[in-house]
């Protein structure tokens, strides 16, 4: 671990001026349950770290309007417990199936937004693209955790947020913040992330200096159910192999509308169409479903070792749906 | 002295505390923090040091220059492994991802990162080969050896008159020790040029000499200590040249250093269990006895050897016919270590797999077919048929075999996901290791015990305690057992399942020697006949008349008390060796995900006499979650790209937790017959089963067999596809 400045700022401005510096060579910690790995293993190797928990616009959730706004240093806990998002059954089911005391306690919604990819190349100090003389080393060595879908370019990784498919099914925004004192832009989450074509690309739309600071939901009709199912090899301290949420608006039995978002399937979260469009103005039933799946994967591209993920994608899409809808049974 | 006096364990009924369940004596020390461990040794001035490994499969070292290392203040030595010492010609040539180059100790351990960073080390990359199953891939690099061949009968014969003929494929890939406490020592120089060494071994008695050569001191000057262990199942024999380079440094800056393995390095250094792949061919005729077995195994240990040798199939059971032969893979991977039960999981998995196969070739229940066959297994040991099928019948009830049992693929259940049942069986020696001790019972009555052994984390401490105090007819917190140091009676290295058996026999025979010795001496002083004598609840009694108290008795040995020795192993009837036992799994899959649950597990294991039924039980049970672990999640995953071991992580190297173990079912097989045998060795056998028994229990929910071992989703969705879609 290099050395590092500590700063503990107590208001979003505050937070956002302390990013400005060394050219911007920050890092943002929130629980740190990543942050902290990354750093002595040299892969973040920021001259200063700046420790947001101690900002209370960002902590709690909020009702307005039309929705919620949820602070980023929300841990996993109090997604769990928390009375105003009870209703998005997506998020909470996520949340509980960490499975993981400590992460649980001390990861935050943020942290699990912005978290840097699993890929073991990365982690290995190869970069986020695993390029070496030019050549993808996921492409050819060892990618049975790696990307079905949308891994045309060079990223090959998967996103490894959690949370991404059910917030982005549900429609979430969020609030960046900086570079600039009172910049604020809030974006689709479904746009926050990227699959980086070079290697000086991150794999979301954050410039140096700038943070999360909130999520945006919008309220819950009574009409809408939502689900998430993740397929995980270990009860729990496992990333899924492949995920989907889906939420759906279903009126008198048929399907109105429908997000599906797949997740650990691509280098973003990856929102499935054609799956949405299988559900519109249909009666959920199983066989409904299993097509929804199909259609999800319709259009994967396998790598070499990883076309299992392939049937796996489509399993989770299929019993996210039934799922949503009371129907799932079985399952391990 | 009215009957001979002979070495030997009490009738059974009388036994206050040996066959009970007793906790560990050091447990409290143990969950409060207390107990230090190697890596707890923290003495005044100590420094850290930390390891530049080599990050390629296969490379020549070109430069390594430590200077800027040295620069960095606070840093206090850097050490040059054989690897990175570029000094003969020729020399530099590294084979696999994880050789230890340098190490560096300063005052903090992140000086001493600071001091690995600065460190230039320029590689030449050259080829590699690193995956373990291709044989043909590594015939064609010209990487194998044959390891040998042998045959019995006339094999192609009795495969054309077998009636049944099942060809298979099956394996289990490398797994690495993963010791929750990694290997390492804390070295300190103390007066007189002793070296002071905590170590973290199952080798305390051995260990001395193999510091004393490389540094060229006498073994008597070296002192080492291992009070407590977190776990070595096979790989902390030796000093190794990361103990050495610990030693070396602490000797250069005249200041205690403390060098432990980082995760990765202990993953990818300090040992692996060798991986193993199987063709074979059985044969069984009309009644489902197996009449042939032709088989080839190949498998690699790293660079240098330590493949799965020739001689290991078939496991426990051997036939009429049987050919087989063996061939050793040289991958640019790390090397092996004994891993608990060398190498019979491995050998389980490539046997009786294949008998599942078979049994299910033939249109019968595997448990049929592997009680059929248990007179094959008299080869291995003239009781072991009758234990098994004992075994076999215990497991069977508590696993609801015959309620439960279904053909292969034949599950009635609708839905994704499928239930099966698997077997497997197993043996091991288990006999009593090398032992010395000292007994000593000061004069006002307290009890004290010697052994250059160690607590392995197994209760070697608790069954001494057990021992002595159900011969001296104490309580438990009577007896001060003292061990973790070469300066006591040396005991053999904890390794094989012999450490009970060691420890206890000669435990026994120091004990008995001194209490003969007092109850002659009560005999003298109350005017009692010394054969009628027995110590029991604190006190010396004859027949229902108590003489005098165990103080009184120990009062009359004088102000300097007694010492008696204890050595084993000794053919007295203390202990004995060889143990079968047979476990069944009960397995759900989901066909849709690839995804394996055990349900339900039951070990049925013997193990002659049991000192303490609760630390039995637990080996047992651990053996089992170790055995889930590298059933369904745990390998060593090497890169084909980078020759790398990519996983060598605690997020990627993947152990399962409480909630994918399921429910465990421990039961001991322990009729008089068993008592009688004496001791035997637990802590390996309970592992060996699981992996085998798992696979048949996957395959007979599948009506497939996902060949290699662990059952990962990806291996179990491959299998299903092969056999066209989810069962
Ligand atoms: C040993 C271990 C194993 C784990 N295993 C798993 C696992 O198997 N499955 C799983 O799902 N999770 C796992 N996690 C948990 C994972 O770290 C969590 O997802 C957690 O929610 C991250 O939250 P955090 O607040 O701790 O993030 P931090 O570590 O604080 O931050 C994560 C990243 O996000 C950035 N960041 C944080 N907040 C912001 C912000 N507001 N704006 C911009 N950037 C920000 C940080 O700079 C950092 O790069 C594991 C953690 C540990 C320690
Ligand atoms: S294993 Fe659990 S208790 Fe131990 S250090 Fe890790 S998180 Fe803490």
């Amino acid at each position: 671990m290099k050395n590092f400045e500590f700063a503990s700022p107590q208001t979003e401005s505050e937070a956002v001026g302390l990013l400005q510096d060394h050219g911007g060579r920050t890092a943002v910690l929130a629980g740190g349950t990543d942050l902290v790995g990354l750093l002595q293993a040299d892969l973040v190797a920021p001259e200063r770290v700046v420790d947001v928990r101690q900002i209370q616009s960002m902590q709690g959730v909020r009702r307005d309007a039309d929705g919620l706004w949820v602070g980023v240093l929300t841990t996993l806990d109090e997604v769990m417990a928390s009375p105003l998002l009870k209703p998005y059954l997506s998020l909470v089911q996520v949340a509980d199936a960490h499975h993981a005391i400590q992460i649980q306690s001390s990861g935050t919604l943020g942290g699990d937004l912005c978290h840097l990819p699993n890929c073991w190349y990365y982690r290995n100090g190869y970069g986020l693209l695993a390029m070496q003389d030019g050549e993808s080393l996921v492409q050819t060595g060892d990618n049975r955790y790696h990307a079905i879908l949308g891994n045309s370019g060079p990223a090959k990784f998967v996103n490894a947020s959690r949370f991404a498919p059910a917030l982005i099914a549900w429609g979430a925004k969020v609030r960046i913040i900086g570079p600039a004192p009172d910049q604020v832009e809030v974006v689709p989450l479904e746009y926050f992330y990227v699959s980086p074509k070079s290697a000086n690309q991150g794999n979301t739309i954050l410039k140096p200096g700038q943070l999360i600071s909130h999520i945006w939901l919008p309220a819950v009709e009574p009409t809408h159910v939502s689900a998430t199912y993740e397929v995980l090899q270990l009860e729990g301290l496992d990333w899924p192999l492949a995920s989907a949420s889906v939420t759906l608006d279903v009126e008198g039995g048929v399907v109105r509308a429908a997000r599906v978002v797949l997740g650990h399937v691509a280098p973003t979260p990856w929102v499935s169409l054609e799956a949405a469009s299988i559900l519109r103005n249909q009666m959920v039933s199983e066989d409904l479903a299993n097509a929804a799946g199909a259609a999800a994967v319709s259009k994967a591209t396998p790598l070499s070792n990883n076309e299992y993920k392939v049937q796996i994608a489509k399993t989770a899409v299929k019993r996210a749906v039934l799922k949503a809808v009371g129907q799932l049974e079985g399952g391990l | 002295m009215a009957e001979e006096r002979k070495f030997g364990w009490g009738p059974r009924q009388d036994n206050v505390l040996i066959g009970k369940s007793i906790q560990r004596i050091d447990g409290f020390e143990k969950v409060s923090g207390r107990a230090k461990y190697t890596a707890d040794m923290n003495t005044p001035g100590t420094l850290y040091a930390k390891l530049l490994t080599c990050t390629h499969a296969h490379a020549r070292l070109k430069k390594l220059d430590v200077e800027p290392a040295k620069k960095i203040p606070g840093v206090r030595a850097v050490y040059v492994f054989p690897a990175g010492d570029l000094k003969p010609e020729g020399s530099g040539e590294i084979f696999w991802d994880g050789t230890l180059i340098a190490a560096v100790a300063a005052d903090r351990p992140e000086i001493a990162e600071d001091g690995v960073k600065a460190i230039i080390a320029e590689y030449e990359v050259l080829e590699h080969i690193v995956d373990e199953e291709d044989l043909a891939a590594a015939e064609a690099a010209k990487a194998t050896k044959a390891v040998g061949k042998n045959a019995k009968g006339k094999v192609e014969d009795a495969l054309k008159t077998a009636k049944h003929v099942h060809k298979g494929y099956y394996g289990v890939n490398t797994i690495s020790h993963m010791c929750l406490e990694p290997h390492g020592t804390h070295c300190e120089w103390k007066a007189d040029e002793v070296l002071d060494v905590h170590a973290s071994t199952q080798n305390v008695s051995g260990l001395a000499g193999q510091f004393a050569g490389p540094l060229g001191i006498d073994a008597a000057k070296v002192l080492v200590t291992a009070n407590f262990e977190g776990g070595g199942f096979g790989s902390k024999f030796a000093a190794d040249e990361w103990g050495i380079a610990a030693a070396k440094m602490a000797k250069e800056t005249g200041k205690p250093v403390k060098l432990m393995l980082d995760r990765a390095t202990e993953l990818k250094a300090a040992g692996t269990r060798p991986s193993g792949y199987i063709d074979v061919t059985l044969g069984a005729d009309e009644t489902g006895k197996i009449i042939a077995w032709d088989s080839h195994h190949w498998g690699s240990g790293g660079i240098s050897g330590g493949a799965i040798p020739v001689g290991g199939v078939p496991y426990v059971f051997d036939f009429e016919n049987r050919n087989r032969s063996a061939t050793q893979l040289n991958c640019n991977v790390g090397p092996t270590r004994a891993w608990r039960a060398p190498p019979h999981p491995q050998l389980c998995i490539l046997t009786h797999c294949a008998i599942d196969d078979l049994a299910a070739k033939i249109g019968k229940d595997s448990y049929d077919v592997f009680l059929h066959n248990l007179e094959q297994t008299a080869g291995t040991a003239p009781h072991l048929p009758a234990t098994y099928k004992a075994e076999m019948e215990i497991a069977a009830k508590l696993i609801g075999w015959k309620e439960k049992w279904h053909p292969h693929g034949k599950d009635a259940g609708k839905g994704a996901i499928k239930r099966g049942l698997g077997m497997a069986l197993h043996t091991w020696g288990g006999g009593a290791g090398g032992c010395a001790c000292n007994v000593k019972i000061h004069a006002d009555g307290s009890v004290e015990s010697f052994v250059g052994s160690q607590d392995i984390g197994t209760g070697t401490r608790t069954i001494i305690a057990i021992t002595l105090a159900e011969t001296f007819g104490l309580p438990l917190a009577g007896i001060k057992v003292n061990l973790g140091s070469n300066k006591y009676p040396a005991s053999a290295a904890s390794g094989g399942s012999i450490t009970v058996g060691g420890v206890s026999g000669a435990h026994r025979r120091a004990a008995q020697t001194a209490l003969w010795k007092i109850f002659d001496l009560v005999a003298e002083k109350y005017k009692v006949d010394a054969g009628t004598l027995a110590a029991k609840g604190g006190s010396i009694v004859s027949g229902e008349k108590k003489i005098c108290t165990w103080k009184q008795a120990a009062m009359l040995l004088g102000p300097m008390g007694l010492e008696t020795k204890g050595e084993g192993p000794a053919e007295d009837g203390l202990t004995s060796s060889r143990v079968g036992g047979v476990q069944m799994a009960d397995v759900s899959v989901d066909s849709e995900t690839g995804i394996v649950r055990v349900n339900k597990f039951v070990a049925v294991q013997d193990c002659g006499l049991i000192l303490d039924e609760l630390t039995a039980k637990s080996q047992i049970y651990g053996g089992v979650i170790m055995g889930i672990a590298y059933a369904l999640s745990e390998e060593r995953v090497m890169d084909k790209k980078t020759g790398r071991y990519i996983n060598a992580d605690l997020q990627n190297y993947k152990l399962p937790r409480i909630g994918d173990i399921g429910e465990i079912i421990v039961d001991i097989y322990q009729p008089d017959s068993e008592y009688n045998r004496g001791v035997i060795g637990l802590g390996e056998p309970p592992v060996i089963s699981p992996g085998a028994a798992i696979s048949n229990a996957v395959a007979n929910a599948l009506g497939v067999r996902v060949p290699v071992v662990p059952l990962t989703p990806q291996r179990v969705l491959a299998a299903l596809s092969k056999k066209g879609g989810a069962a």
